[in-house]
């Protein structure tokens, strides 16, 4: 019976033109393939220098050296690479910015997701998305020009270069980044769980802090950790405001210099190629990435492992 | 279209029982829409009250006046009298929180909090003050949702662990933690599966003991199964395109389902529509 019912179709109202279909579907996916290929070598161009320079500069400096020197004079007749001066620097400002993006961006965030109204919001939004608009090379003359000498009026031994300004301005910078992230997080828990809060005579505060904050956690985290890697790598504030003056330890009043900021130095002047200078630049460069790469692996690691499916 | 039938004499308790909540001439508003329109209901104290109707005839949403979850809904609107013990529970002059600690509810799809059974429970009780001794309040209430010896050796685990059914009676028993009065249950067994149902409706049987229960459900044989009364709603379509509930039947369930006084009610509850 069933062949009957397929031999009754005139043969010739069927052509489907499936040759032509495949060969169009192999080239799409040839294309989206290179472009996707591209991304893939640069990263992988980029990886491989810095791990070829990298090498070459600790053939000249020892590991031991480039660990445990307490200065960093690699321009000076007496050099020294003691890379935990600039680390220190790196870290000390991405504190002090995360200490001001994470109650920023949290409360704005809660207050975008959880209690502004339509208008507030419509309001509160695009100003975050400004915030994030601002060229980094006017947050660092604010810093410099604007929010040191106010600091000074109350701090009269903060210098004209500090790491304080700097650490404040950046942390406003990465504001919007902690406020959208965490909003995304805050906005996934599902309505069911609220609700379920509500129900049991929860108040809207009791609801927000005791189900819905540690709801998103995992998602509030990941976002700090990948603004704090922004933080790190950032550049041009730090330049800007914190100064050119590479000193070991935590003081946020003086001068110091991060290892974006040493990579500024350097490529400003030219270092020629080979010298241990240009492989300084390397070297700096890959501490640089593998702290910015924990920084991603350990933030993927921590959703992964602490975020809740609900189906 | 068909008038709906705001009749009280069909919503009135007959028997003199004492009146647990109440409703006059309640209607919600979505916006601008009405949803249901002028329900007139007496739901009696320890008793089972089961909702059924033809899925968007206002179930869900008539259940949510009862402990004010449409509050949080901006666009709902809920006219009329609702009482509660005698007391009127609409207007600003009434905390809906604390009227959720004595009304209190379970959902049509488990909700247990991303946290550990043990805190799952107390979570109710921790924000309402309880005073009393934890330990035995997750005992007490573990063992009242039939959920204790599943679960006796692993409080300390996630309430997401359990299966469906356990996560259901979980939430029955964070809902009986805070010792509420009345208990409404939205479709709570839709996302069960039959031993899982079998199960919950034997605990509703139990729970009737201590408390008011009003359960939506779509399916009749549960109505019929589990509850002592059955209010039928359906839904009429409007001039604008939209649809209106409004409750055409209240009766004891075997009144309901033997000898509905009403014609869509005896088509309903014979399977020929909806
Ligand atoms: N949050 C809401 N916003 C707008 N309309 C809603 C909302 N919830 C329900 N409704 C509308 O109200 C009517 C009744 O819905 P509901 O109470 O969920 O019915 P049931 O539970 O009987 O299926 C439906 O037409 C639905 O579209
Ligand atoms: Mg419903």
């Amino acid at each position: 019976m069933t062949d009957n019912v397929t031999g009754d179709i005139a043969p010739g109202s069927w052509s489907p033109k499936r040759d032509r279909a495949k060969a169009i579907q192999t080239i799409v996916k040839i294309i989206f393939g290179s472009f996707a290929a591209i991304s893939i070598l640069t990263t992988i161009g980029i990886l491989a220098t810095l791990i070829f320079e990298t090498i070459e500069f600790f053939k000249e400096v020892p590991i031991s050296q480039f660990l445990t020197d307490t200065r960093w004079t690699p321009l000076f007749a007496s050099k020294q690479f003691g890379i935990f001066v600039l680390v220190s620097a790196t870290m000390m400002i991405s504190v002090i910015s995360i200490m001001v993006a994470l109650p920023l961006g949290l409360l704005s965030a809660i207050c975008l997701s959880e209690y502004a109204t339509p208008r507030i919001r419509r309001i509160l939004k695009p100003m975050l998305e400004i915030l994030a608009g601002v060229p980094t090379v006017v947050y660092g003359y604010f810093a410099l020009l604007t929010v040191t000498p106010f600091l000074q009026i109350f701090l009269p031994d903060l210098q004209g270069f500090n790491a304080l300004s700097a650490g404040l301005v950046l942390g406003i910078m990465i504001t919007p980044m902690v406020a959208s992230l965490s909003e995304d997080a805050l906005y996934a828990v599902p309505r069911s769980l609220k609700d379920g809060a509500y129900a049991l005579g929860a108040t809207k505060r009791e609801t927000v802090t005791s189900v819905v904050l540690p709801a998103a956690l995992s998602g509030i985290v990941s976002s700090l950790i990948l603004a704090t890697s922004r933080a790190v790598g950032e550049t041009m504030i730090v330049t800007l405001a914190a100064g050119a003056n590479p000193t070991l330890g935590f003081n946020p009043f003086v001068p110091v210099m991060t290892m974006t900021a040493f990579i500024v130095q350097i490529t400003k002047g030219d270092a020629p190629y080979g010298t241990i200078e240009y492989k300084t630049l390397y070297a700096v460069g890959m501490t640089l990435f593998i702290m910015t790469f924990a920084l991603n692996i350990f933030s993927f690691w921590f959703v992964r492992r602490f975020r809740e499916k609900y189906d | 279209m068909p008038t709906p039938l705001p009749s009280t004499s069909i919503s009135e308790v007959s028997d003199s029982k004492t009146i647990a909540l109440q409703m006059e001439k309640v209607s919600v508003y979505y916006g601008s829409n009405l949803a249901v329109k002028d329900v007139y209901l007496e739901i009696p104290e320890h008793e089972i009250v089961a909702f059924i109707g033809p899925s968007g005839c206002g179930k869900s949403t008539i259940l949510r006046c009862f402990n004010r979850m449409n509050d949080l809904i901006p666009s709902a609107r809920v006219d009329g009298r609702i009482l509660f013990d005698g007391e009127e529970i609409t207007g600003k002059r009434v905390d809906p929180v604390e009227l959720r600690r004595r009304v209190g509810m379970v959902f049509q799809k488990p909700n247990p909090f991303p946290k550990s059974i043990y805190d799952n429970i107390t979570f109710g009780a921790r924000i309402n003050g309880y005073q009393g001794n934890y330990d035995e309040l997750v005992e007490r209430s573990l063992r009242g949702a039939a959920l204790w010896d599943e679960v006796k050796d692993k409080l300390q685990e996630s309430g997401l662990g359990l299966s469906g059914g356990q996560q259901q009676r979980l939430c029955i028993a964070r809902a009986i933690a805070i010792e509420p009065e009345v208990i409404l249950m939205d479709e709570p067994c839709s996302a069960l599966d039959p031993i899982s149902t079998i199960k919950v409706e034997e605990l509703m049987h139990e729970l009737k003991e201590r408390y008011t229960i009003v359960i939506v459900t779509h399916n009749m044989q549960q109505a019929s199964r589990v509850s002592d009364r059955t209010a039928f709603f359906n839904a009429v379509a409007t001039d604008q395109g939209g649809k209106m509930g409004y409750l055409v039947e209240y009766n004891h369930t075997q009144d309901i389902f033997s000898n509905p006084k009403e014609e869509y009610t005896r088509d309903y509850v014979s399977g020929r529509f909806g």
